[in-house]
């Protein structure tokens, strides 16, 4: 528990989930969203719940982003929002 | 409409964060969580279930419905993406124009539909019309990685009684280790290996080898998922038969995920064709 570690991961997250949703391409959302669940992850095993960042790990940062990715891939890369 | 979203995300935002000072402080040992649910967990896991890691035995024996039923939504968001993406292939699904490719030259063939396509052999290699090139630098280093990658998911599967992980997360590396090989080679040479028939089958498996292994303590006289019902079977004590019991459904919710994830990239990356892919 290093709090300087901690405000950063923290400012991290903030920083990710700004630029998931105010950014116009969606592949950049997707890699900000899956870096977003990476420092969650970074995040909950600070915290001590292990169980719960090997999950985060494993679903939000690799698969979920995967299947942004194939979403992307067969839509479109531009959002009109 | 834009100003309104605004000025309700401001609003609920503030709520939220002006009650969150009155929530207890993380590890705080006065709260009502750690005073009165914890402690119970914490002193009699061991001696009930002989399991280590009190997490797994809170997830698949304590709370083992709600296990059960997210294991149940899972397979239920991939049979959503089934029923939502699939296109029958009868509806014209097949592409109206093939690529092969010549291996011997790299010459590449366009063929129109109607036109008579090649045979299966070994001389000739079906690739997708919007083609990457194939790469041996990716394609050898994900071939290394994906047995490894595999080899880890077993044993997050299996190390859950003893260390973080357990059936979800080892099946979710497992699913990513064959949605890893799709990416790197292509769609049907991943469906030769595991077809979309199987991997729906083996989903709907997973859920049932937990709702078996519930009912089959209910027949042998304990209630539903307590499987400390399991000690009728022989050489097991109703402590050792309740790690077992675990171990088991850890094992189901394992096949479940693992399916359903490979299942939901197969319909999301080729648009429901199953012909091309990533």
């Amino acid at each position: 528990m290093i709090w300087q570690l901690d405000l950063i991961i923290l400012l991290m997250v903030v920083i990710c989930g700004i630029a998931a949703i105010s950014i116009r391409d969606l592949l950049g959302a997707a890699i900000m969203f899956g870096a977003y669940s990476f420092m969650m992850c970074l995040l909950w095993s600070i915290m001590g719940a292990v169980d719960v960042s090997f999950t985060e790990a494993s679903v939000g940062a690799g698969v979920s982003t995967v299947f942004f990715v194939a979403a992307v891939f067969r839509t479109t890369r531009r959002t009109s929002d | 409409m834009r100003r309104l979203g605004l000025i309700a995300i401001i609003v609920f935002g503030g709520l939220l964060f002006s009650i969150s000072f009155e929530l207890p402080d993380l590890g705080d040992a006065q709260s009502p969580a750690s005073t009165h649910v914890s402690p119970y967990y914490i002193e009699h896991t061991l001696e009930d279930t002989s399991v280590p890691n009190i997490v797994t035995a809170i997830l698949a024996d304590y709370r083992g419905y709600d296990t059960l039923f997210e294991t149940a939504v899972i397979f239920s968001a991939g049979l959503a993406c089934f029923f939502l993406l699939r296109v029958p292939e009868r509806r014209g699904s097949a592409p109206k124009v093939r690529f092969y490719r010549h291996l011997a030259t790299g010459l590449t063939l366009r063929i129109e539909k109607g036109g008579r396509l090649p045979e299966e052999s070994k001389e000739f290699e079906r690739i997708d019309s919007v083609w990457v090139p194939s790469d041996v630098i990716i394609n050898m280093t994900c071939r290394l990685v994906v047995p490894f990658v595999q080899l880890f998911a077993l044993y997050v599967i299996a190390h859950g009684h003893h260390s973080p992980g357990g059936g979800f997360q080892g099946g979710v590396i497992f699913g990513a280790a064959i949605i890893l090989f799709a990416i790197s080679n292509n769609l049907r040479s991943t469906t030769r290996r595991l077809s979309e028939r199987s991997s729906a089958l083996l989903g709907s498996g997973g859920v049932l080898i937990y709702l078996g292994t519930g009912l089959l303590c209910m027949l042998l006289g304990a209630g539903f998922l307590n499987y400390s019902g399991l000690s009728a079977f022989p050489g097991l004590d109703p402590v050792s038969a309740r790690s077992y019991g675990i171990l088991i459904v850890e094992i189901g919710v394992g096949i479940a995920v693992a399916a359903v994830m490979v299942w939901i990239y197969y319909n999301l990356a080729s648009a429901g064709t199953q012909e091309e892919g990533l």
